[in-house]
C-alpha cells in the first residue's frame, strides 16, 4: 500500500472541471447552490432509530399489512375457540392459554412480514450503506413490532373479555397489562432477531414460525402461568411474582443475544 | 490504518487502491487478484460479461462486501475495518432503486437524509436537480422506471458523496434524463467514480482507466488513451 | 490433522462403555420400587446430559465462528448440534420407554426434562432445514451460527421455565440423581463417561470424514483444471488457502439439491449427501 502524500496532484479525469484543491467535496453543477447540503457525518444511533421508526410506521400506515391482519386473526382465533372448545365462557388456566396462544400465533403473522418490505426493495443496503451503528435497524424494527404487538392487544383484548372471557377484567387489568408488556419485550426481541434471520432464505414463511414457536415457549408459560390468576371469578389474585421475574430474565438474556447478533445477520 | 497525514474524512489523492483482491461465494471465485489504483476525480469504468465480477466488485467497494483475501482501501481508509469511516462518504447506484415503493420521492429522500444527516432543504433541491419535483408527492409505485431511476440518482448524490459507484446508470433513462444527470453522476460531476459499463464506445469516453473483468479475473487494466475498442468487445466473446 | 487420536479414543471409548455396560447388569443393584426397568436410567439420563451439553458447546463454537471467522468453527458447531440432536432423540426414546414402564403411558407430562427435551428438539430440528435453505454458504455459516448462539442459550433458560411450571405436580422420579447409594453412583458416572467419550468419538469421526472429503474434492478440482477441463470459473482450493475455505466445510452436507447441484464448479462432481 502506497501512502500517498494527500494533495498530491491526482490527475483529473473530467473533462473541463475544475478541481478544488481542498479536500471537501469536488465542485459540481448541485454545488453551487449556497449553504445547502450538509457534509454527511456520523449519525447518532438515537436519530437514525427514530428516522428508521417514522419510516417504518409511515410504510405500515400506507400499506395497513400487518396490524390489521393480525387483529383480524386474533379475533377471529376466539371465534374459532368458541366452536373448537364448545364453550360459552372460559376462565383461570383455560383463559389465560387461549389469550397466549393467539396472541402468540397474531404476532407470529407480524413477526413474518417485518423484514419483507426491505429485503424486496433493497432496503438493507440503503441502511447498511448509511453511517449509522447496525443496532439501530434492530432496535428500530424491534420497537416497530411492540408497536404492533400493543396495538394488536388493544384489540384482542377486549375482544377476548367480549366474547370468551367468563370473569370481568375490573381490576386485573392493571396486573393483566404488566405481564403482556413483559411478554411482548420478549416477542419483539425473539421475533425481530428470527425475522431477520428468516428473512434471506428459501422458505422463510416457513422457518419463520418454525424457529419463533419453540423459542418462544418460555414466554407462553410465564405469561399464561402469571395471567392465570388473573382470570378468576371473584377476587382475583395479582400476577405471581415468580412468573413476572422469568419472563423479565428471559427479555433481558434474549434482548441482549438478539443486540449482540443482529449485526451478524446484517453484513456480508 | 490510516494513511500518512491524511485525517478521517479528507479525501486523498489516491481515492481507491485494491491490490490482489479476492471474493468467493462457496467454491466459485466472483474475484481474483484484482488490482487497481484510481486517483481522486479520474473515472474507472468497468467492462465484462454477466457474471464477470463487476457488481461484486462495486459492492465490496461500496462496503457493502468484505474482501476475502488482498486489500481495499477507499478513501484511504482500510476496508472492511475502517468501513465505518467510509459509509456515508460514498454513493452507490446499484440495479435496485433502493426505494420503498410506499413512499412518496420526498418521503424517501427525507429517509434518506435522515439517515445521512442531511439538512431538510437539500432534499428539495436534489428533487429538482433531478427534475421529479412536480411528482414529488405521488407513492414510487406510480412512478415509471425512469422517473424511478431520477429518484435513485437523487437518492446517490443527496450526500454529497466523495466517490460514486455507478452500476449501468444511464439504462432506463430517455435522452432528456441523461443530458439533466449528467452533471450529477456523470463525467462533469468531477467526482471520483466507478461505472460499471456494457457500452465500450460510450464507456471509453468517459473513462480515464479502464479494468476489463472476465470470471472474476483482470484481464484487461489500463490507461482509457492506450485501449481500443476492440478489446473490450474481445472480453464479451 | 482430524484423525490424529481417532484410533485411541475409540479403544477408550470402547472400553468404557464395555465397563459401563457390566456394571449396569451385573453390578448394580436392583433399585426396589422399579426393578429392572430402573437401569434405563444408566442410559437415559447420560444421554440427557451430554446432548444438552453438546447443544451449548454448539452455541460456544458459533460464538468462535462469528469471532474469528474461522469455517473450522462452524463445521464443528455443525457436527456438535447434528450429533446432540441425534443423541437428542435417543433420550426421547428412552425417556419415553422408562415412562411406559412405570407410568404406564409412553408420554409423560410432568417430568421436566423430558418435556424440556421436547421443546429443544422441535428447535434444533429447524437447523438443518435453516441451514440448507440459504444457498450462500458464507451466509449459511453465519446465520446457522447465530441460530445456534440463540438456541444455546435458550436450553438453560427453557429448562428453567419447564421445571417452575411442573413443581407443583409429583417430585421428579425419573432423573432424580442425589441420594443414590455408591454403587448406583459410580454406575452412573462411569455410563456418564461412556456416553461422553461415544459422543466425542462420533464427532471426532464426522469431522475427519468431512474434513477428508473436502479435500478430495479440492483434489480433485485441481487435477480436473490440469486436464484443461472448463472455463476459468474453478480455482484450486488448496488445503492451505488463507482465504476461508468456506465452502468446503459444513457445507459437504448440503442435500443434493439437483442432481450435479453445483455453484458454478462446472463439471466438478458433487460428492453431496444428506447431512445426516
Amino acid at each position: 500500500m502506497s501512502a500517498t502524500i494527500p494533495g498530491a496532484s491526482g490527475a483529473s479525469g473530467a473533462p473541463g472541471a475544475p478541481r478544488t484543491p481542498d479536500a471537501s467535496a469536488p465542485a459540481s453543477a448541485d454545488e453551487r447552490q449556497p449553504g445547502l447540503g450538509s457534509r454527511p457525518r456520523r449519525v447518532g444511533t438515537f436519530a437514525a432509530v427514530r428516522a428508521l421508526l417514522r419510516k417504518e410506521l409511515l410504510v405500515e400506515l400506507r400499506t395497513l399489512e400487518s396490524v390489521p391482519g393480525m387483529s383480524l386473526f386474533a379475533v377471529t382465533t376466539f371465534v374459532v375457540f368458541h366452536f373448537a372448545l364448545n364453550r360459552n365462557s372460559v376462565d383461570g388456566d383455560l383463559a389465560a392459554g387461549i389469550l397466549w396462544v393467539t396472541l402468540l400465533f397474531a404476532a407470529i403473522l407480524g413477526v413474518n412480514r417485518l423484514f419483507v418490505a426491505d429485503a424486496e426493495e433493497g432496503g438493507f443496503d440503503a441502511f447498511l450503506l448509511a453511517p449509522v451503528d447496525r443496532s439501530a435497524m434492530l432496535l428500530a424494527k424491534a420497537l416497530t413490532l411492540l408497536c404492533y404487538l400493543l396495538v394488536l392487544e388493544l384489540i384482542a383484548v377486549p375482544a377476548f373479555a367480549l366474547l370468551l372471557l367468563g370473569p370481568s377484567l375490573g381490576h386485573a387489568l392493571p396486573g393483566l397489562l404488566g405481564v403482556l408488556l413483559l411478554g411482548d419485550l420478549g416477542v419483539a426481541a425473539i421475533g425481530t432477531l428470527v425475522a431477520a434471520l428468516a428473512v434471506r432464505t428459501r422458505a422463510r414463511d416457513l422457518l419463520g414460525p418454525l424457529l419463533t414457536l419453540p423459542l418462544l415457549v418460555p414466554i407462553v408459560i410465564g405469561g399464561a402461568r402469571a395471567s392465570a390468576p388473573l382470570f378468576v371469578f371473584g377476587h382475583a389474585g395479582g400476577p405471581p411474582a415468580r412468573w413476572l421475574l422469568t419472563l423479565g430474565l428471559y427479555d433481558l438474556v434474549f434482548g441482549l443475544i438478539a443486540y449482540a447478533l443482529f449485526d451478524f445477520l446484517l453484513e456480508d | 490504518m490510516r494513511m500518512q497525514g491524511a485525517r478521517a474524512g479528507e479525501h486523498p489523492a489516491t481515492a481507491i487502491e485494491v491490490d490482489g483482491l479476492a471474493r468467493h461465494y462457496g467454491e466459485r471465485e466472483a474475484l481474483s487478484d484484482v488490482s487497481l489504483s484510481l486517483q481522486r476525480g479520474q473515472t474507472l469504468v468497468v467492462f465484462g460479461p454477466n457474471g464477470a465480477g463487476k457488481t461484486t466488485l462495486l459492492r465490496v467497494l461500496a462496503t457493502l462486501l468484505r474482501p476475502h483475501a488482498g486489500s481495499v482501501r477507499v478513501l484511504g481508509e482500510s476496508l472492511p475495518g475502517d468501513a465505518w469511516a467510509v459509509r456515508g462518504r460514498i454513493g452507490l447506484l446499484g440495479h435496485e432503486p433502493l426505494l420503498y415503493r410506499e413512499l412518496t420521492a420526498r418521503e424517501n429522500l427525507r429517509f434518506h437524509a435522515r439517515l445521512h444527516g442531511v439538512a431538510e432543504p437539500r432534499v428539495q433541491q436534489a428533487l429538482e436537480l433531478v427534475g421529479v419535483e412536480r411528482r414529488a408527492e405521488e407513492p414510487l409505485r406510480t412512478l415509471s422506471r425512469g422517473m424511478v431511476q431520477r429518484v435513485a440518482v437523487a437518492r446517490t448524490v443527496l450526500h454529497e458523496p466523495d466517490l460514486l459507484l455507478l452500476d449501468e446508470p444511464w439504462s432506463n433513462l430517455d435522452p432528456a434524463a441523461v443530458e439533466r444527470l449528467e452533471p450529477l453522476i456523470g463525467a462533469s460531476s468531477a467526482r471520483t467514480r466507478v461505472v460499471c459499463s456494457h457500452d465500450p464506445g460510450g464507456g471509453l469516453a468517459e473513462a480515464d482507466l479502464v479494468l476489463g473483468l472476465r470470471a472474476g479475473r483482470a484481464v484487461l487494466v489500463k490507461a482509457a488513451g492506450e485501449v481500443a475498442p476492440e478489446e473490450i468487445v474481445e472480453l464479451y466473446r | 490433522m482430524y484423525g490424529k487420536g481417532l484410533r485411541e479414543l475409540s479403544i477408550a471409548t470402547v472400553a468404557v462403555m464395555a465397563v459401563a455396560l457390566a456394571l449396569v447388569f451385573f453390578w448394580a443393584p436392583l433399585e426396589a420400587e422399579q426393578g429392572f426397568l430402573q437401569k434405563i436410567f444408566y442410559v437415559h439420563v447420560p444421554l440427557a446430559i451430554v446432548s444438552l451439553c453438546g447443544f451449548v458447546v454448539g452455541g460456544v463454537f458459533a460464538i468462535q465462528h462469528l469471532r474469528t471467522r474461522d469455517s473450522r468453527w462452524d463445521m464443528r458447531s455443525y457436527v456438535a448440534i447434528h450429533m446432540s440432536l441425534i443423541f437428542g432423540v435417543a433420550t426421547l426414546i428412552t425417556g419415553s420407554i422408562w415412562a411406559k414402564g412405570s407410568w404406564g403411558h409412553w408420554w409423560e407430562w410432568s417430568e421436566p426434562t423430558l418435556v424440556s427435551f421436547l421443546i429443544v428438539f422441535l428447535l434444533y430440528a429447524t437447523y438443518q432445514p435453516l441451514r440448507f435453505a440459504i444457498e450462500d454458504p458464507e451466509r449459511q455459516s453465519r446465520y446457522a451460527s447465530v441460530f445456534a448462539v440463540t438456541a444455546g442459550a435458550f436450553v438453560p433458560l427453557n429448562f428453567i421455565a419447564v421445571r417452575l411450571s411442573s413443581e407443583y405436580l409429583h417430585p421428579r422420579v425419573l432423573g432424580a440423581t442425589s441420594n443414590l447409594p455408591w454403587q448406583m453412583s459410580l454406575t452412573f458416572v462411569v455410563s456418564l463417561l461412556g456416553v461422553a467419550l461415544l459422543f466425542t468419538t462420533l464427532c471426532k469421526y464426522e469431522l475427519t470424514v468431512k474434513h477428508t472429503r473436502m479435500q478430495l474434492r479440492a483434489l480433485r478440482r485441481l487435477a480436473e483444471r490440469r486436464d484443461g477441463a472448463t472455463s476459468g470459473a474453478t480455482s484450486a482450493r488448496r488445503a492451505r488457502s488463507a482465504a476461508p475455505s468456506v465452502h468446503a466445510t459444513a457445507m459437504t452436507a448440503r442435500p443434493p439439491r439437483a442432481a450435479g447441484g453445483t455453484t458454478g464448479a462446472a463439471g466438478a462432481p458433487r460428492v453431496a449427501r444428506p447431512g445426516s
